[in-house]
């Protein structure tokens, strides 16, 4: 057996758990390792700029592929500049195994030169973490890390590795356990047939059914089984933010997102709806707006892999714990028998009387249908994602960072396919978009690789131009730039009559053109609707330059629909400026 | 309503702050809590007190549950259990107060497990419930320090909490 030190252990276990990038920055506590990873190490370093980076291109990375994202971080502001991006990864369930660096064991809780508590402070935002006490313990930690991170309803994992653990100068035997089993630690593998069975009987008796699908579908790989089901069944789909690409996005039977910005077709279907499956979604609060008015008449299927989603906020009728998967293909099975038993279920008149009902709000209020835009030579946001979506056939992995730019992405960009897009949608961290278009494109290098952000999000991560330029990401930035903090202004127009509380900085915006060349990028400035696709193509003809479309928006325009708080319901909107329902 | 949730959990360092943690972070408060070693050096055992209506407990233990470090856990008060609290009380024991202290003890079936020339201090064990009238009915002497152990509890029969 190999004899090896902490050091190359670390480096040796990430090579046999077949990781294909690590994302960091090095300091003091994590020498031991570096050093390790410049001998012998097969797995690529990408050394970002600021550590909050390096969690976020890591877990773009993770969204896109399904694989966990590992990110290397010195101790200290190593470790609590990575805060932020694992906070990120676990409201989202993203695997992420992030190793931290530590003082020296006997330096521990003497607040050493760089200490702090990696594992008190990212307790509440972690799956799980490990402190490392023993060199020889680093094999089955880190296999445990990534076996927790990525099973079961994912998260990230931290490791925090005092520097003493990975010390050149003592060695021990090396093998990397193949698989680990945990008694404390098994998710569910399977629903409870008795449920499902009750489910499928449920749902072929709706009249006014609803498919309603989150994050863990895409997550559990389960977007070719919900679209087999909502397909035989002829049901209506719509998903949520974290949702989006589980369920084709240009299809007839989808009616967009839902929630505080959702489509108004999906927002009255869902308040009218007297069935609703929930699959991998938790009814969070920008969905549900005021839970006690939330669906008056909807009996709930709730599909989860953890069972604290289910009835936590919506009590659920028909709870079913398991992957989504797994019950999926059981409920589908089931809803072939009882189809077969009884030709008169669904009620195909009641379906057709729905989705004429659907039609109708569709036709009235639908993005695509009932808004169009007055006829100017400045550039609407939309028109923007409309571009973007044309010229990329609507097949690019796009990342976004937070505020009305994400908003008018999800809504507009029709996604197809699960994984496509990226975005933080449960902590909504501004500064994750270009990062995290970094793992994306590292991941799939032959891939258009798009960042819509907005001049506000951009600068929290700007300094990652640079990696881009080291590692040869050539992403696009489409930047939407209404010269405000635009989500935070459409607020105070709303409810603070428009006093623009520190939600503009007009004035001291930088040069975007001339900043991305100081990095070695492309700049190009667009102003003109007239020259809006004409850019957008030129910019993605340029395979292999970065460029920063810095894109001049009408600063005045909002996101619609969007749910009328406090007290609303599902079917309370503002549709546009004047008109609510 | 109160509830006794009792937990098998690994005996590794954090264990017991991730348990506390998910407290405070969640929004619920611990009334009492214990935790100690048990007969496997690799588990202890934690009990604690909360009252929460039934919606939220359902949703607090799930989450517990979902600690990795918590290997079992079972909501004592779900069925018929025994729960014990373990006090120490001293009290200033002069005068009249001497006899009354020492009286009030044994119908408690307490025991003065300390005595001193102007002290008692004694010893409880009960109910939270049992342990509450004592120090209510101690209100006429002047009571000096309260420490309990917090509720320890196990189901009653055949139904046990193990691997
Ligand atoms: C790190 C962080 N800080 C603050 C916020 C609050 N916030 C949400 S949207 C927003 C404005 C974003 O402005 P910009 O990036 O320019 O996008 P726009 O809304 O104009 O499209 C702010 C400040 C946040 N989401 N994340």
């Amino acid at each position: 057996m190999e004899l090896l030190s902490g050091g190359e252990m670390i480096a040796r276990a990430l090579e046999d758990e077949g990781v294909e990038y690590i994302f960091g920055y090095p300091g003091g506590a994590v020498l031991h390792i570096y050093d390790a990873l410049f001998k012998d190490c097969k797995v690529p370093h990408v050394l970002v700029r600021h550590e909050q980076a390096a969690t976020h291109a890591a877990d773009g990375y993770a969204r896109a592929t399904g694989k966990p994202g590992v990110v290397l971080v010195t101790s200290g502001p190593g470790a609590t500049n990575a805060v932020t991006g694992i906070a990120t990864a676990y409201m989202d369930s993203i695997p992420m195994v992030v190793l931290s660096g530590q003082v020296q064991s006997h330096l521990i809780g003497e607040d050493a030169f760089q200490e702090t508590d990696m594992i008190g402070i990212s307790r509440p935002i972690v799956k799980h973490s490990f402190m490392v006490k023993r060199s020889e313990d680093l094999p089955l930690i880190i296999k445990k890390a990534f076996h927790i991170a990525s099973s079961g309803r994912p998260g990230p994992v931290v490791i925090d590795i005092p520097k003493d653990v990975t010390r050149p100068d003592e060695t021990y035997e090396y093998r990397y356990p193949k698989s680990v089993k945990m008694r404390s630690y098994s998710p569910a593998q399977r629903g409870h047939t008795g449920q499902i069975k009750k489910a499928a009987k449920l749902l072929l008796a709706a009249k006014r059914p609803v498919i309603y699908s989150g994050g863990g579908v895409i997550l559990g790989e389960a977007s070719e089984l919900l679209t087999q089901l909502a397909r035989k069944l002829n049901y209506p789909v719509t998903n949520t933010l974290m949702g989006l690409g589980g369920y084709p996005g240009s299809d007839r039977q989808f009616l967009g997102m839902l929630g505080m910005h959702g489509f108004y077709e999906a927002n009255m279907a869902m308040h009218h709806s007297d069935c609703i499956l929930a699959v991998g979604a938790r009814f969070d609060d920008r969905v549900t707006n005021t839970v006690s008015k939330f669906c008056p008449s909807a009996k709930v299927i709730h599909i989860d892999v953890d069972p604290a989603s289910i009835s936590k906020t919506v009590i659920a009728d028909i709870p079913i714990v398991g992957p989504v998967q797994s019950v999926l293909t059981e409920l589908l099975s089931q809803i072939d028998l009882l189809t077969e038993k009884d030709a008169g279920v669904p009620d195909q008149a009641a379906l057709k009387r729905w989705w004429d009902q659907i039609d109708e709000w569709r036709d009235a209020h639908g993005l695509f249908t009932g808004r169009r835009y007055a006829e100017s030579d400045m550039i609407m946001p939309q028109q923007v994602i409309e571009s973007l979506y044309r010229v990329t056939g609507g097949d690019a992995y796009v990342t976004s960072d937070v505020g009305q730019h994400q908003m008018f992405a999800a809504q507009y960009y029709r996604f197809d396919k699960p994984r496509r897009w990226i975005n933080s949608g449960g902590l909504g961290t501004m500064g994750f978009g270009l990062p995290a278009a970094i793992g994306v494109k590292l991941a799939f290098p032959d891939q258009e690789v798009a960042c819509v952000t907005g001049e506000g999000s951009i600068q929290m991560n700007i300094q990652e131009l640079s990696t881009c330029t080291q590692y040869n990401t050539p992403v696009k930035i489409i930047n939407l730039r209404n010269n405000y903090l635009g989500m935070v202004k459409q607020w105070q127009d709303m409810q603070y009559e428009g006093r623009y509380a520190m939600s503009t900085y007009e004035d001291s915006l930088p040069d975007f053109i001339k900043l991305v060349e100081a990095y070695g990028h492309v700049g190009i400035q667009v102003k003109k609707l007239a020259d809006l696709d004409g850019a957008m193509e030129n910019a993605f003809a340029m395979k292999d330059r970065l460029v920063f479309l810095d894109i001049f928006i009408d600063p005045m325009e909002h996101v619609y629909p969007m749910h009328i708080a406090p007290n609303g319901s599902m079917k309370d909107m503002w549709l546009s400026k004047n008109e609510r329902t | 309503m109160r509830r006794i949730i009792s937990m098998l959990m690994e005996n590794e360092p954090g264990a017991l702050s991730r348990v506390v943690g998910l407290f405070s972070q969640r929004g619920y408060n611990i009334d009492t809590l214990n935790v100690a070693p048990t007969d496997d050096p690799t588990l202890s055992r934690l009990t604690l007190t909360t009252v929460e209506n039934d919606l939220r407990i359902e949703q607090l233990t799930k989450q517990l549950n979902k600690l990795v470090d918590v290997v079992k856990l079972a909501d004592l008060t779900e069925g018929a259990h025994i729960e014990r609290d373990l006090m120490l009380i001293k009290v200033r024991a002069t005068g009249v107060a001497r006899e009354e202290v020492k009286r009030t003890t044994d119908i408690f079936r307490g025991q003065i497990v300390d005595v001193g020339p102007t002290v008692y201090t004694i010893q409880l064990v009960g109910t939270s419930d049992k342990l509450d009238s004592f120090v209510a009915a101690m209100a006429g002497a002047e009571i000096l320090e309260v420490v309990r152990s917090g509720v320890a509890g196990i189901s009653r029969g055949e139904k046990v909490l193990s691997l």
